[in-house]
């Protein structure tokens, strides 16, 4: 029987080996592909690090706001009573459906200096949020946080209550239970979210663009460095992309072992 | 009426990015593709629906975006019968693969003009205003023409520029001014023409400094070479010449 198990079904085998084939190639043409030679040169150019830098940052911090509002959030998705969760999760996961431009533009709408809020804000303060390091933050925040809230109240509905249950007889607040008891449990999909929050942050492209608009140093993430890129210069592109391809496999190899093996949201 | 035409740019713009994806069906009829430059949107379009008009049974498709990504495109092996560029520059791209059908022809040429919003709430007069740190400002990238065009005119100006953003084509920078996100961006003379009252130009004289050329050729790889022909044609014509200075560009 355990043989069986292990073997796959020929129907399965070779849509299955497409597959690989289909995810695999498109990485293996880049580094086919790769100006080997010039990748030096073209790395070492300032805006590639700065690029690189501003990526890692924005991408962290949107994942830092994610953990700090999202994890709340999807506590009140999984476990709250309140009448209309159905209506919320379907309405804060719409970014994961969402073209990422059209959420450029709706930020535009509410943030822009003619915005609902946005506009309060320039008023009063003179504030500007687009075209600056936090709008590039913000849009990929509004991207990737569902990621994590979707990770983290999936691992809530799994985690056992009962743990919950016993730690409320014994005389815990509910925030006591919450921290020392939900929390440690569900650490496995939090961080499994936070992964993927991160990662899909480090991609962002179409929201930030619009709402960040580019400029080195300040809003050119890497995407936005690659997409430019390739309008002069196929291979710098090519190398580009190399960066983040190598950033983001090691982040997935790094944490893979540690937390991801064991989170099965 | 301001409110409603951000609206009517947002909707368009939701329209426009989401639309890019899609594909036609293969219906039978005839399909010619033309890959434009973004600031050819509005006056291309109107092209192509009266050769659609001629010639029944005719689909005229658009892939408009900034120059070089459409060059890209392009030498990438991207199907287009026509290929209409906002620079000498970038049409070079396409015609050192080899890959253009005939020598391009010069229909139009363009100069910059500062866009501003409806009241001009930054009180843009001219060029040098581009460095003024208070200002919220838009450039299109060094890339694609319009950024190039753009250096030239700071560079003869003297002017050292602080733009907050570099957007990837034209109309990019010109949809911040639409939305009134931007105090001012530096887009063609056309493009100011063609965005209507959320919009005014302000000329400056340094503009002379980078007059753009646009040329059009046909593509070898062709999949529709007649009306291929019969677009470009129809842009050099008299008819064509009209349509685009009334657009707002200049007779090459």
């Amino acid at each position: 029987m355990t043989r069986a198990r292990g073997r796959t079904p020929a129907p399965l085998l070779v849509p299955a080996a497409l597959a690989v084939a289909f995810l695999v190639l498109p990485l293996a043409a880049l580094l086919i592909r790769a100006p080997w030679t010039r990748l030096g040169t073209l790395l070492a150019e300032p805006a590639v690090g700065e690029a690189l830098r501003l990526s890692l940052v924005s991408a962290s911090a949107a994942t830092g706001i994610s953990l700090v509002l999202g994890v709340p959030l999807a506590w009140v998705l999984a476990r709250s009573r309140a009448r209309g969760r159905t209506v919320l999760r379907a309405l804060v996961t719409v970014p994961l459906v969402l073209p990422p431009v059209v959420g450029g533009v709706a930020l535009f709408l509410v943030l822009g200096r003619q915005g609902i809020v946005g506009s309060w804000l320039y008023d009063s303060f003179g504030v500007t949020i687009p075209f600056t390091t936090p709008a590039v933050i913000i849009a990929e925040t509004f991207v990737a946080m569902p990621f994590l809230v979707v990770s983290v109240e999936g691992a809530l509905r799994a985690a056992d209550t009962r743990f919950e249950d016993v730690s409320a007889t014994l005389g815990a607040s509910r925030w006591t239970t919450f921290r020392r008891v939900t929390l440690p449990l569900v650490a496995p999909g939090v961080a499994a979210g936070a992964v993927l929050c991160w990662a899909r942050a480090l991609g962002e492209f179409g929201a930030t663009i619009t709402f960040a608009g580019n400029f080195p140093g300040t809003t050119q993430t890497m995407p936005l460095a690659v997409y430019l890129a390739l309008q002069r210069d196929a291979e710098a592109a090519i190398a580009l992309s190399l960066v983040l391809l190598a950033v983001s496999l090691a982040t997935l190899l790094l944490l893979r072992d540690r937390w991801l093996g064991r989170a099965v949201p | 009426m301001s409110a409603r035409r951000r609206a009517a740019v947002a909707v368009a713009l939701l329209v426009g990015l989401s639309g890019c994806g899609g594909s036609a069906a293969d219906d039978g009829g005839q399909t010619l593709t033309v890959f434009a430059a973004a600031s050819l949107t509005d006056v291309f379009t109107d092209l192509g629906a009266a050769l659609e008009d001629q010639q029944p049974g005719l689909e005229v498709r658009f892939n408009v975006a900034g120059s070089s990504a459409l060059a890209t495109q392009i030498v990438q092996g991207a199907p287009a019968d026509v290929f209409a560029s906002a620079n000498e520059t970038q049409m070079s791209v396409v015609t050192d693969a080899g890959l253009a059908a005939d020598e391009p022809a010069v229909f139009a040429s363009n100069v910059l003009e500062i866009a501003v919003p409806a009241g001009n709430p930054g009180g843009v007069t001219g060029l040098a205003d581009f460095a003024r740190e208070d200002l919220t400002l838009a450039v299109c990238a060094p890339d694609v023409p319009c950024g190039a065009a753009a250096a030239q005119v700071f560079a003869a100006a003297g002017v050292t520029a602080v733009p907050d953003t570099q957007e990837e084509d034209v109309r990019a920078a010109l949809t911040k001014v639409e939305l009134g996100e931007v105090d001012a961006a530096l887009v063609y003379a056309s493009d100011v023409a063609s965005a209507g009252e959320s919009v005014e130009g302000v000329a400056f004289q340094e503009a002379e400094q980078a007059v753009s050329d646009y040329p059009i050729t046909r593509l070898a790889d062709a999949a529709n070479p007649d009306a291929a022909r019969a677009f470009v044609d129809l842009v050099l014509s008299e008819a064509g010449r009209r349509a685009l200075t009334d657009a707002g560009f200049r007779e090459p």
